[in-house]
């Protein structure tokens, strides 16, 4: 039985269910590979391919070199039993500068795919449209993203995933983090997303000097970090070597504090709706440890109701916590000098917040500001030379989905192109991805992590 | 003092009631490792205790250690002085780091009420002991015919002194009534102790001291809306006749809970950038001589305080803070009163002066024992923590601890910040 309760995923998956399911035409989720320690960057050889005029080849090998992949240019032939399958497929598409062009996408995508092994990965690079020198190159580069979302519709039935990079001019060397994360099991749950690498004033990359700890000397803070999703995220940036400064309210103390003694962490127990949330945080910030350089706002309360039906109460409960919170955290520690130099902001938001949701009028306002929180504080955070960045979790495995009505639950997991809900360690990857001073090009982004759900795009 | 933790404090059979003395224990130390990031270290020791304990928990303090995130390489040790536990305890880790002997050590205590250690009858256990030496089948069944069935009925700890057969409130009961301390003045004492501790819960003063536990987040004796009058129509239940004065609500109810207390040397401290809230300064303890009647059961803390201050140079009124332990609201009355008192002060205390009155104003501030319970061997790490934080958020002061114990003793200290 899967980590996740998806009872489904384990009665199709193998054995007289398989056989049956097969018969009936049902869909079989796909079993994902997720990142364990020691697994190789790349789970076998890489195809790399590039329409001519492209900048972008020579940083992704140089990227597949780092990562100790092993990069082709053409695919192996069939040997000794081993069909030659491909664990990823490359592209670099910055130099396709017009529509009849993309002619030479078609021609490299359209014998590999099926070369393409189970929990394979596409990664398309491509240039930022806005900043094509010709209408005709814009375009062409806008076309990517219809390509990128259809192959990932295609390739997600036997679990693999496709991306779209964007790289914007002189970002070229900011790519390996955001490489390092699409190609390798981390980004399991993650397809069909639109990533925009090196933007105009983007912050500078620091390579770490361990990929496997990337946040070995930095300070992260989470909060809800007591359970589901936040407890995921804190043990994930523990693991990549941070000292975390677990958050949540006093309720789950016990909780919190098993969950900072496990990773090593410190815990502070605080209500962030509270008005004096932020100077607390702050003032323990500035005592115990100097500086974040990692903050992620994780906390988030829902309270659904239709609205017609909904109570104030349950209103102004949701956008205090899931999103006033946040403001005035992010404001007191920029005002005050508490964010390091080149630190990251990742704020959770959600699908919901995306595409809307019935009954949660609150929830998705609230979470659709957060989407707000960091397309307006991008510039001010890059003044800093600090990143900030959403992730939008789709159907996550945890107790709050697992509450849901289970016709309402099952319609949630299969109605994404990896035909199941995701685990928390997913949302806690992305967020780690994020958080890595490797990924100071990454900025102003909102990276869904909902295995290509239906909903929205 | 880097700060401390507790849990809340529940009423006997309360939520706490089937969870023992070791887990509470163990919770609040593993709250206060990750307050302060200390998963995995090893400390100098641990030293704590409980005044009422199960024979299996000789090892309490190492036990709780064990079942914590601290490094097992943590020493710990037992400590038991009846009330007076976690401040002793505090002063043993104080003490050593004093000495250089440690750098960093965990102090306090815990007591359960509910889950009592109730033992077999004495003359079963006895006849028990007895059989398990005797080798002969013939010597054996001799013995049993010791057996009588009153033997079924066990051992239940009560909260009485060995050598006078009385309850401890019946003891102060005499104090009270010896010292003339009336109902009124028990019953403002025991208000504005509930007053106190809710207005310090509202704003927030144990967020960061407090860790909740089982589904309580506030001790569970708080009753917010307390007032005189409403103390005023309970009955006396110490005690005897009209100068019965003394009632369930200004006296302590029995209750669970565990406090712990963080201490280090300064370099430990700034090392892990842990800014210390206040330094213990001095320490005092007494005893005295209740059994023959010449002194108050509870009395011992009036003989502490004047030593501590004479070695220290200070007048009573030299303090910011006084936190006194409210065993009985008539206990404290009786304390400051017999500080007042040029009678007791001369012929008992040999001074000259009488050590004079304090500005109420400063004494428990944020409420004390009768409004958060007093689990015996916790007190102490309570209110340590709670002056600690006091001095810290003044900037600078200096607090008076006083807390009586059974067995006629009583532990003060002095602690400084800024």
């Amino acid at each position: 039985m899967p980590v996740s309760g998806d009872r489904y995923q384990s009665l199709v998956g193998s054995g007289v269910g398989r056989a049956v399911g097969r018969r009936l035409g049902l869909p079989v989720p796909p079993r994902l590979r997720r990142h364990q320690p020691g697994m190789p960057a790349v789970a076998g050889p890489v195809l790399v391919g590039e329409a001519r005029g492209g900048r972008l080849g020579d940083p992704a090998r140089a990227a597949l070199r780092s990562m100790r992949a092993r990069a082709l240019a053409a695919p192996p032939d069939p040997v000794d039993g081993d069909r030659g399958g491909l664990a990823a497929l490359v592209y670099d598409a910055s130099g396709i500068d017009s529509s009849e062009r993309l002619r030479a996408a078609y021609d490299f995508f359209s014998p590999l795919l099926r070369r393409l092994d189970p929990n394979g990965r596409v990664v398309v690079l491509a240039g930022i449209p806005e900043q094509a020198v010709t209408a005709r190159a814009a375009v062409a580069q806008r076309a990517l993203e219809g390509l990128v979302r259809s192959i990932a519709k295609e390739v997600g039935g036997r679990g693999s995933t496709a991306q779209l990079v964007q790289v914007g001019e002189g970002g070229e060397d900011s790519t390996e983090s955001t490489l390092r994360f699409l190609l390798s099991a981390r980004s399991a749950y993650v397809s069909g997303q639109v990533v925009r690498v090196g933007a105009p004033g983007a912050g500078e990359v620091v390579r770490p000097a361990d990929w496997e700890a990337p946040l070995v000397g930095r300070v992260a803070a989470v909060t809800g970090a007591a359970g589901g999703i936040g407890e995921a995220i804190a043990t994930t940036l523990a693991r990549d070597g941070a000292e975390v400064l677990c958050i949540d309210v006093p309720t789950q103390g016990p909780a919190l504090s098993a969950v900072a003694n496990r990773i090593g962490g410190t815990s502070l127990q605080l209500d962030i709706a509270r008005p004096e949330a932020a100077a607390r945080l702050g003032d323990h910030v500035a005592e115990r440890h100097g500086r974040v350089d990692a903050l992620v706002h994780n906390a988030g309360i829902t309270r659904d109701r239709t609205l017609a039906r909904m109570s104030p109460e349950q209103w102004d409960s949701v956008i205090a916590v899931n999103l006033s919170s946040q403001e005035r955290i992010t404001a007191e520690l920029l005002d005050r000098e508490l964010v390091g130099r080149g630190a990251t902001i990742v704020c959770v938001s959600s699908v919901s917040g995306i595409a809307g949701n019935r009954g949660q009028a609150n929830y998705a306002a609230s979470k659709a500001g957060v989407i707000g929180l960091v397309r307006a504080l991008a510039a001010p955070a890059r003044e800093r030379g600090a990143t900030i960045n959403a992730v939008a979790p789709g159907f996550i495995e945890t107790a709050m989905t697992a509450a849901m009505p289970v016709v309402i639950r099952e319609a949630g997991r299969r109605m994404n192109s990896l035909a199941q809900g995701g685990e928390p360690v997913d949302v806690a990857e992305t967020v780690a991805w994020l958080a890595s001073p490797a990924s100071g090009g990454v900025s102003g982004n909102v990276v869904r992590v909902c295995g290509q759900a239906l909903i929205g795009a | 003092m880097l700060g401390g933790n507790r849990i809340p404090f529940a009423r006997r059979d309360g939520p706490y009631a089937l969870v023992g003395n070791q887990d509470m224990l163990t919770t609040a130390l593993d709250g206060l490792v990750s307050r302060f990031g200390l998963a995995g270290e090893r400390l100098g020791e641990l030293a704590a205790g409980a005044v009422l304990k199960h024979s299996r928990d000789f090892n309490l303090a190492r036990e709780a250690v064990l079942g914590s995130a601290l490094a097992p390489e943590t020493p710990a040790y037992d400590v038991q002085q009846a009330c007076g536990t976690g401040l002793e305890a505090t002063l043993h880790v104080a003490n050593k780091i004093a000495l250089g002997q440690i750098e960093a050590g965990v102090a306090g205590g815990v007591d359960t009420t509910s889950d009592a250690p109730i033992e077999i009858n004495e003359n079963l256990r006895r006849l028990l002991l007895d059989l398990n030496r005797t080798r002969s089948m013939a010597g054996r069944l001799r013995l049993l015919g010791r057996l009588r069935p009153g033997q079924i009925v066990p051992e239940i700890p009560r909260n009485a002194e060995p050598r006078t057969g009385m309850s401890m409130g019946e003891h102060q009961a005499i104090s009270t009534r010896r010292w003339g301390i009336s109902r009124a003045e028990q019953d403002e004492i025991a208000a504005a102790s509930h007053r106190k501790l809710a207005a310090a819960y509202e704003r927030g003063f144990f967020d960061d001291l407090l860790t909740p536990y089982l589904g309580l987040e506030r001790d569970q004796n708080l009753r917010p809306d307390s007032t005189p009058e409403k103390l005023a129509k309970l009955e006396p239940v110490f005690g005897d006749g009209p100068d019965a004065t003394m009632t369930a609500g200004n006296s302590t109810p029995l209750t669970d809970g565990a406090a712990l207390v963080l201490l280090a040397s300064e370099e430990w401290a700034a090392e892990r950038s842990l800014p210390p809230l206040a330094h213990l300064v001095d320490a005092e303890t007494a005893a005295v001589d209740f059994t023959s009647g010449a002194d108050d059961l509870l009395g011992a803390p009036l003989y502490a305080v004047p030593r501590l201050l004479a070695r220290n140079g200070l007048g009573l009124q030299d303090f910011d803070y006084y936190e006194i332990h409210e065993a009985f609201a008539a206990q404290v009355a009786m304390t400051l009163k017999a500080w007042r008192d040029p009678t007791f002060c001369a012929e008992r205390l040999g001074l000259d002066e009488p050590l004079g009155a304090i500005d109420r104003e400063r004494l428990n501030v944020n409420g004390s024992s009768l409004a958060t319970g007093h689990p015996f061997a916790a007190t102490g790490g309570r209110i340590v923590a709670t002056l600690a934080k006091l001095l810290a958020e003044r900037g600078s002061g200096r607090g008076l601890v006083s807390i009586c114990a059974a067995g006629g003793q009583g532990v003060t200290a002095i602690l400084e910040a800024g």
